[in-house]
């Protein structure tokens, strides 16, 4: 064996680690693992809680009333008939193709910074889609009927119009949840059996036991494992792109000015993305504080979530310049007339806060120094998730409430209701992220051993 | 071979690459129905005990294709065989406004092959398997390497096999109870 393996391999230039230095196997297991099963939970943990939880329930009083009156407690009215439930179903759906990204395109390409942060931005994922699902479905006006949505016979002998996007996006978002549920748990299953040999309570054994189906870390079954993590990995990658593409195709293959735009795919997965780390920056930055687990969560990987936020807002931001240009070389006065009303309209304010947060704000990120300052990067990050979910009310407020009819012309403003069943929402998300903090490990354990240099097998001389 | 009142023979080791040799060792000593188990995912290791191919990919081509075919097919049924009906004069096959349902069913039977298909080849669940009854068999999933010589090997003999693992420098070999 030779000297240099024996040491850590230092990444190139003054960069920080990945992980902290001094960790071992058992160092890493035990530190996510006493997370988990170390008793009593932080009282940040139950401060967090409990206001989600009763946000929560704002959600549930919103629902039942929805239930009882109608869709007609929304502010949605000719001609605005999509207000903040599209608005939030695709900033939710935006924001959790960051955990996919993550967890999938970083995997393919081989950056292993990402295992730290992986498994709750897949958490993320996942609750951030149940929050987008629940918009549509809510806004049908009678959601028990939501299963006429599939294709299944019935005794109406209909069937639904495959040549409509709201068709296809009912595909893409169950196949999306579905997929990010599956490789979620895939990758938690080796977790989970750490946690059931870990374990030293009766009932928590039984349940990780069985959650974890008799794993026993086989070479064999690694193999195959890995086989199938990469191949779900590989079709989460156009997966991800397909759905948010299939979102904007709701806008876009609508005739609406201001919708009816060739950009808005690659526009709309760029943005879903830079909305997605933000969030992802707005969580890891408090996790990594209240559990200490600054060791695992670096500046490294701070650092480089701000990079891809950058990049993504720079995307972002020639999306808003080609739409104006398209606006003004088109020569169409409908198109011409959309962008000035946006620019000059009744909702002016709110395009330049947009403007503001998704454009100019992000520049800052260029500077190493404040890229190195987490609360400069903690305020960004929610600035930049208050701009993208500007930038999807400007996309379908402004482009409605001009109909090419004056005579149709409204105004939209959210009432009461829209208000608590967004907040609700977030409520809803973070009641499941604090619980999924609570019972599972947020970091994938299995994945950190692997980056420890003692992971490294060494040959020995035949 | 003797009578099998052991499961096999399981020697622990401190380090991956001690368990690389020894599963290396093993093979070239003869032995052919073992298996290692490491707490993280080591290259070559399945290869060290002589596993090499696994179905897997072409469970997930074949899932992806049917996923495919049938979802373009229910569509082209649904609109025009079934239920056709005019919607804006497009024809009634309008292929290209089915791509996206086409995609999303391809993708999605594709990732259910993929994960049933680990865990159908893995066996997995288990409800039941004798490696556990090696108390320390627990720190498989936290710092320790196991390789597990099964008695159904032909060449396992209880006492052969333990002075054979024994050379490989495990922290000990115990036996592993039906």
């Amino acid at each position: 064996m030779s000297d240099e393996v024996l040491t850590a391999p230092q990444p190139e230039s003054a960069q920080p680690a990945v992980i902290e230095p001094g960790h071992t196997f058992a160092s890493v297991t035990d530190k996510i693992s006493s997370i988990v099963l170390g008793g009593r939970p932080p009282l940040g943990w139950f401060v967090g809680f409990g206001i989600a939880f009763l946000l929560l329930m704002g959600l549930l009083f919103t629902i039942a009333n929805l239930l009882f009156v109608g869709v007609g407690i929304w502010g949605i009215n000719v001609p605005v008939g999509w207000g903040f439930d599209i608005i939030n179903f695709v900033w939710w759906i935006g924001i959790g193709h960051a955990g996919t990204l993550i967890s999938a395109i970083l995997l393919l390409l081989r950056q292993t910074w990402r295992t730290s942060i992986n498994r709750f931005a897949e958490a993320m994922t996942l609750f951030a889609v149940a929050c987008a699902g629940l918009y549509p479905i809510m806004h049908m006006g009678r959601p028990w009927l939501a299963y006429w949505l599939f294709p299944y016979p019935n005794t109406m002998g209909i069937w639904p119009q495959f040549r409509s996007p709201l068709v296809w996006d009912v595909f893409a978002v169950s196949t999306y949840g579905t997929v990010s549920l599956l490789f979620w748990f895939v990758g938690l299953i080796p977790d989970l059996a750490t946690l059931r040999d870990r374990s030293r309570n009766i009932v928590s054994q039984k349940i990780y036991g069985i959650l974890a189906m008799g794993w026993r870390g086989s070479a064999q079954h690694w193999h195959r494992y890995e086989t199938a993590y990469n191949l779900l990995a590989a079709l989460s990658t156009p997966l991800v792109i397909s759905v948010h593409t299939i979102v904007s195709f709701d806008f876009a293959v609508g005739l609406i000015p201001g919708w009816h735009a060739t950009i808005f795919p690659p526009y709309f997965v760029a943005g879903a993305i830079y909305a997605g780390f933000a969030m992802v920056l707005t969580l890891a930055i408090p996790i990594r504080a209240i559990y200490g687990l600054e060791g695992f969560i670096t500046m490294r990987h701070l650092q480089n979530m701000a990079k891809v936020m950058l990049a993504t807002g720079l995307l972002v931001a020639y999306g808003y310049m080609m739409e104006t240009f398209t606006a003004w070389y088109s020569g169409n006065q409908y198109e011409k007339f959309m962008i000035w009303n946006r620019m000059t309209g009744p909702y002016a304010k709110m395009y330049w806060a947009l403007i503001f947060c998704n454009v100019i704000c992000p520049q800052l990120l260029w500077s190493s120094r404040i890229r190195n300052h987490i609360p400069s990067l903690f305020g960004i990050s929610i600035i930049v998730s208050i701009g993208m979910w500007l930038e999807r009310f400007i996309i379908i407020v402004t482009s409605l409430h001009r109909d090419f009819l004056p005579s149709s012309w409204g105004m939209y403003h959210g009432t009461k209701f829209d208000w608590t069943m967004f907040l609700g929402t977030i409520g809803l998300f973070f009641t499941l992220l604090f619980l999924f903090v609570r019972v599972l490990p947020m970091i994938s354990i299995f994945e950190m051993r692997t980056l420890l240099p003692e992971a490294e097998v060494r040959e020995e001389e035949a | 071979m003797k009578q099998p009142s052991v499961y096999g023979l399981m020697a622990e080791f401190e380090s991956s690459s001690d368990l690389m040799n020894a599963a290396r060792k093993s093979y070239e000593e003869g032995y052919r129905k073992m298996d290692a188990y490491s707490p993280f995912p080591i290259e070559e290791l399945s290869e060290a005990i002589g596993f090499h191919h696994t179905k897997l990919p072409m469970i997930v081509l074949i899932g992806g294709i049917v996923g495919c075919l049938g979802g373009f097919f229910l569509q082209y049924w649904v609109s025009v065989i079934d239920y056709p009906i005019n919607i804006g004069g497009r024809p009634f096959n309008s292929w290209p406004s089915f791509i996206p349902v086409t995609f999303e069913t391809t993708v999605l039977v594709a990732a259910l092959s993929a994960v049933l298909g680990m865990l159908g080849l893995n066996g997995l669940p288990t409800p039941y398997h004798p490696v556990f009854n090696v108390k320390r068999f627990a720190l498989a999933t936290r710092d320790r390497f196991f390789l597990c010589i099964e008695s159904r090997d032909p060449k396992f003999e209880l006492d052969g096999t333990r002075r054979f693992l024994e050379t490989l420098t495990p922290r000990e070999v115990s036996e592993v109870e039906p």
